[in-house]
């Protein structure tokens, strides 16, 4: 009895430091925070198809420590991790996050912040990014992406504004 | 690596909204400098700067026609933005669809006890 649709996730840019993504889900809210939270159910969905999660830490309290590694298809290892900021099961979460993967060692963390509301057994939750200041920013440009970082964002949202009316 | 220049790639060619409106504009038809200056509003050597970068990258081709300069887009660069996004979208719904069976599972298995997901 699904009623979800698939690819229907929104992405939209509020600041020029921020990103948010807006998903609907038809489960409780409860559900949704063990997907989000829960080790052995984080691994199977967080690579998405791009790979495997080879390592999924969750010390889920304040002051604790997340890290998720994934072996893409291709072969390389992809790993975040961070710290958490803000648990209030299951409404809202904030933590930190670092991806591993720079040239010169780690990035600058981000915070992200998760909010979830339930409406009849569904639940929308929301995660909202928010990169520390411009010079981050700017180091994400300069290296991870070479350019295409906030260009590229500018455009997912107008894809993604579109693939939401469509 | 160094910071790439504005001139290097489509990423930044297009990152400029200006140059956009300029890619919008030419998207319709072959336009002359002074036809963009009318339709966007802007001063002629602005329209020309910002035309200057669109050509290094390759968005734009030029051709003459008699006393005239024509400018066409040309979106073969644009595939690599295009690349770029739609993974990036993907990804994000890729881990939600996962997260949706995972979820459908996770309700199947409710114990039949468990009320309505209320929760207490």
């Amino acid at each position: 009895m699904t009623t979800t649709t698939k690819g229907s996730a929104v992405l939209t840019l509020p600041t020029d430091t921020e990103i948010l993504v807006t998903r609907e889900f038809n489960a409780p809210r409860e559900q949704v925070w063990r997907v989000l939270t829960e080790p052995d159910l984080i691994r199977r969905w967080w690579a998405g198809q791009r790979g495997t999660v080879t390592e999924a830490t969750v010390d889920l309290r304040v002051g604790g420590a997340w890290r998720y590694v994934m072996t893409a298809n291709d072969g390389f290892e992809v790993a975040f991790h961070g710290e958490y900021h803000e648990i209030a099961a299951p409404e809202r979460m904030t933590h930190t996050e670092v991806f591993e993967g720079m040239t010169d060692g780690d990035s600058e963390p981000s915070l992200n912040h998760y909010t979830l509301t339930e409406h009849d057994g569904r639940t929308t939750l929301t995660v909202r990014t928010v990169v520390s200041s411009k010079d981050v920013r700017d180091m994400i440009i300069a290296t991870g992406m070479e350019g295409g970082m906030q260009e590229g964002y500018d455009l997912v949202e107008e894809l993604a504004v579109e693939l939401a009316a469509a | 690596m160094a910071r790439a220049a504005t001139t290097t790639d489509a990423f930044n060619a297009v990152a400029e909204p200006r140059r956009r409106e300029i890619l919008d504009a030419l998207a319709g038809g072959e336009l002359a400098v002074g036809d963009l200056v009318e339709l966007l509003g802007l001063a002629q050597p602005q329209v020309s700067k910002h035309l200057r970068v669109l050509r290094e990258v390759g968005l734009v081709d030029v051709r003459d026609d008699g006393r005239r300069r024509l400018y066409r887009v040309n979106g073969a660069p644009l595939q690599a933005v295009h690349d770029w996004v739609s993974r990036y979208e993907r990804l994000w719904n890729e881990r939600f669809d996962l997260m949706d069976d995972v979820l459908d599972e996770l309700g199947t298995q409710r114990p039949t006890d468990a009320g309505t997901g209320q929760g207490d």
